[in-house]
C-alpha cells in the first residue's frame, strides 16, 4: 500500500465481529427484495428450466431412440432362433424389450448443460443466487427422469408392436416404466459427477465408458444360464443382471417379489454410489470456487 | 459510517500462487467503489470471494453486514452481479431468463412482473426481450446480463469488467444505469475494471491492485494530483538526450520515456511549457510535438508499479 492516501481501513473503522454487525437496511418499505425460496420451490425451479430446454433440443433424444431399437432390432434378427431353439419356451423379443429399454435410458442426462452452464458462467449465476446447493443437481435429475420416460415410452410400443406383451397387466407396466426411470436416474449421477468435476463436455462423454461394461457383461443378449466361464461370474456380480431380471418378470412370469426388490436393491446402490459422487462434486466445486 | 464491504487480510491461494494477498477493503454504503489492475492482478478472485463463489484462503470479508464465509446465504439475497462474461442460458428467451431469476430470488409473480417492466427501460431491447437469447448481439447480453443482477433489487451491486467488449454507445449506456442506480437508488456499486477512464468517470474511490496487493487507494482526483498535477507529453527524435535536458530542469518533478514519448511530470504544467521548449530548443532537439495533460490513472499505476496498464481496445 502506498502512502498515497490515507483510505478508510477496516482498522481504522472498527471490524467488529459479524454477530454485532448491523446488516445493511436502507431501502424503503415495499421495495421488492429477495427472499429464500424454500427446497421445493427451488427444486421446481431448477426443473423446470430443465425440463423446458427438453424440447428445445430434440437432437439430443432422437440419438438415444435410434441406439435402443437398432440393437433391438438387430438382437432379435440374428440371435431370437438360435436363442429360442436352446432354451425352450424362451419369448426373446420379450427377453430382449428390457436390454432395449435400458440401451435408451443409460446414460441420459443435463450433465451436458451442467458443463455449458459452467462454461457460459450460468452456473456461477446459479451458485451466487440463494437458491440451495442440493435442488441444483437434483432439479435437473427430476428433469432427466421425465426424459427417460418419454424415451422409454417409443421403445416399450415399439415392444408391444411385435407382440411383447406384460404378463403383469397395466401396473406391471407402469412399474416397468418407473423401475426403468429410476435406473436412468441412478445413472445418472456418473455424468454428473463428471460435469461438475471437470466442467469438460469430453470428459462427460467418457462416462459411456461406465455404460460399456454395465451392459454388456451381463445378460443383456442371453440369459444367465446359457452363460459360462469368467462372463457368468461377471454377470453375477453386474447389478444390471438384477435390474435386467427384475424388468423382465414383469413381460413374463407373473408377479415375482423376489426379483423386484433385487432389481430395486440394484438401482439403489448404483444410485447411491453415483449421486453421492455427483454431490461430492457440487461440494467441491462449491468449495473450491 | 455504514460500510457495504468489509474485508480484513483477505487472502486467496492455488497452490503455491496468491492470487490475492492480505487485501483490506472498506467500502462505504451507497459508494462506487473501482477496482483497478491489470489482467491477473487479483481483482476478479476478490469479487468472486466477496460474492461467495470462490473460498477464503485466510482473512475475513462481510457484504451488506453479513460474513461471506459463514453467512453466505445471507449475503446471496443482498447481492447481485454482473462477471466478467454475460452468464446466461442462451437456449432460454431474455423474459424467460429474468423470470426464472427471480423465482431462485424467491420474487412472487407479481414481484417478477413489475420488476420486469421497470428493467425494460434497462434492457432496451424491445420485442428481442421474447426472442432466444442466442439471437441477441453482444450488447444485448450484456443489458440482460445487469438486468438478471438487478432482478431483486440487490444492496450491493458486483460488476466485474462491466463494459468489456462493448461499443462505445453501450458501453455509455452501462455508465449511465451504474450512475443511475447509485445516485437514484443508493446501490453500492464494486466495480472491476481494466479501463481508466471508466474508473474515473464513474468511481467514488478507487483501488488500484497489483499482483494480489492494494498499493494504493482514494478519489480519482486525489490519485492524480498525489503523482504531480500535470503532465507535459514531448515528441522528440533525440529521446535520450532530450529526456535528459528535461530532466536537469527546476521544477520537473520526474521523466518518463515511453517509445519516442517523453513524460515529464510537473506541479506547474502552465509554467514549466516554455522553459522545456525553450531548453530542448537549445539542445538543438527537433521537437515534433508538445502537449500539456492532466495526469491519468495510468500515471498513477506507472508511477506505483514502474508498468501500464496493458489493456487492449482502451474504453472509448
Amino acid at each position: 500500500m502506498s502512502a498515497l492516501q490515507t483510505p478508510v481501513r477496516p482498522n481504522e473503522t472498527g471490524f467488529v465481529p459479524n454477530a454485532r454487525r448491523t446488516p445493511l437496511s436502507h431501502r424503503p418499505a415495499g421495495t421488492i427484495e429477495a427472499r429464500p425460496a424454500g427446497f421445493w420451490a427451488d427444486l421446481w425451479s431448477v426443473a423446470l428450466r430443465s425440463m423446458r430446454a427438453l424440447p428445445r433440443e430434440p437432437e439430443l433424444l432422437i440419438p438415444s431412440l435410434i441406439f435402443p431399437v437398432f440393437f433391438f432390432a438387430v438382437n432379435i434378427g440374428t440371435l431370437q432362433d438360435f436363442a429360442q431353439r436352446g432354451i425352450p419356451g424362451l419369448d426373446y423379443r420379450a427377453f430382449q424389450l428390457p436390454t432395449a429399454i435400458i440401451f435408451a435410458v443409460t446414460g441420459v442426462s443435463r450433465a451436458h448443460a451442467v458443463v455449458t452452464d459452467i462454461q457460459s458462467g450460468y452456473f456461477d449465476r446459479m451458485l451466487m443466487s440463494p437458491v440451495r446447493r442440493l435442488p441444483l443437481v437434483v432439479g435437473m435429475m427430476a428433469a432427466d427422469f421425465v426424459q427417460i420416460i418419454i424415451l422409454s415410452v417409443p421403445v416399450i410400443l415399439l415392444g408391444m408392436l411385435v407382440g411383447v406383451r406384460f404378463e403383469t397387466g397395466l401396473l406391471g407396466l407402469l412399474l416397468f416404466l418407473l423401475i426403468s426411470g429410476f435406473w436412468g436416474l441412478a445413472f445418472t449421477g456418473f455424468s454428473y459427477a463428471m460435469a461438475l468435476k471437470t466442467g469438460s463436455a469430453g470428459m462427460v462423454n467418457t462416462t459411456f465408458m461406465l455404460f460399456l461394461p454395465f451392459v454388456f457383461l451381463t445378460t443383456a443378449t442371453l440369459p444367465l444360464e446359457a452363460l459360462t466361464g469368467w462372463m457368468a461370474t461377471i454377470a453375477r456380480f453386474n447389478p444390471m443382471t438384477y435390474l435386467l431380471a427384475g424388468l423382465r418378470s414383469l413381460l413374463y412370469g407373473g408377479w415375482q417379489p423376489a426379483l423386484l426388490l433385487q432389481a430395486a436393491g440394484a438401482i439403489l446402490l448404483v444410485g447411491v454410489f453415483s449421486i453421492g459422487l455427483a454431490l461430492a462434486a457440487l461440494r467441491g466445486r462449491v468449495t473450491r470456487g | 459510517m455504514e460500510l457495504a464491504i468489509e474485508a480484513s487480510g483477505l487472502e486467496r491461494r492455488f497452490g503455491s500462487f496468491v492470487a490475492v494477498d492480505h487485501v483490506d477493503l472498506a467500502v462505504r454504503r451507497g459508494e462506487i467503489y473501482g477496482f483497478l489492475g491489470p489482467n491477473g492482478a487479483g481483482k476478479s478472485t476478490t469479487t468472486r470471494m466477496l460474492c461467495t463463489l470462490t473460498s477464503l484462503s485466510g482473512g475475513r470479508a462481510t457484504v451488506a453486514g453479513y460474513d461471506v464465509a459463514r453467512q453466505p446465504g445471507q449475503v446471496r439475497l443482498r447481492i447481485g452481479a454482473a462477471l466478467q462474461s454475460a452468464a446466461l442460458d442462451i437456449q432460454q428467451s431474455g423474459a424467460e431468463l429474468l423470470r426464472q431469476q427471480g423465482r431462485y430470488y424467491g420474487l412472487s409473480q407479481s414481484d417478477i412482473d413489475t420488476r420486469l417492466d421497470e428493467l425494460r427501460g434497462l434492457i432496451d431491447i424491445g420485442d428481442a426481450l421474447d426472442q432466444r437469447i442466442k439471437t441477441y448481439s453482444g450488447g444485448m447480453k450484456r443489458r440482460v446480463d445487469l438486468a438478471a443482477a438487478l432482478i431483486h433489487n440487490p444492496e450491493v451491486l458486483f460488476l466485474d469488467e462491466p463494459t468489456t467488449g462493448l461499443d462505445p454507445a453501450s458501453r455509455a449506456k452501462v455508465w449511465e444505469e451504474v450512475q443511475r442506480l447509485n445516485q437514484d437508488l443508493g446501490m453500492t456499486i464494486f466495480l472491476t475494471t481494466q479501463y481508466l477512464e471508466e474508473a474515473d468517470a464513474l468511481a467514488d474511490r478507487v483501488g488500484i491492485i497489483d499482483h494480489g496487493r492494494i498499493i494504493a487507494e482514494g478519489t480519482p482526483a486525489e490519485l492524480k494530483r498525489s503523482i504531480g498535477a500535470d503532465v507535459v507529453t514531448v515528441r522528440v527524435n533525440n529521446v535520450a538526450t532530450a529526456a535528459s535536458t528535461i530532466a536537469a530542469l527546476p521544477g520537473v518533478d520526474s521523466v518518463e520515456v515511453r517509445g519516442d514519448e517523453i513524460l515529464a511530470a510537473t506541479a506547474d504544467g502552465p509554467g514549466n511549457v516554455s522553459p522545456i521548449a525553450v531548453a530542448l530548443a537549445g539542445a538543438d532537439i527537433r521537437v515534433r510535438s508538445l502537449t500539456l495533460r492532466e495526469p491519468t490513472l495510468d500515471d498513477v499505476f506507472l508511477t506505483l508499479t514502474g508498468e501500464h496498464l496493458d489493456v487492449e481496445g482502451e474504453a472509448a
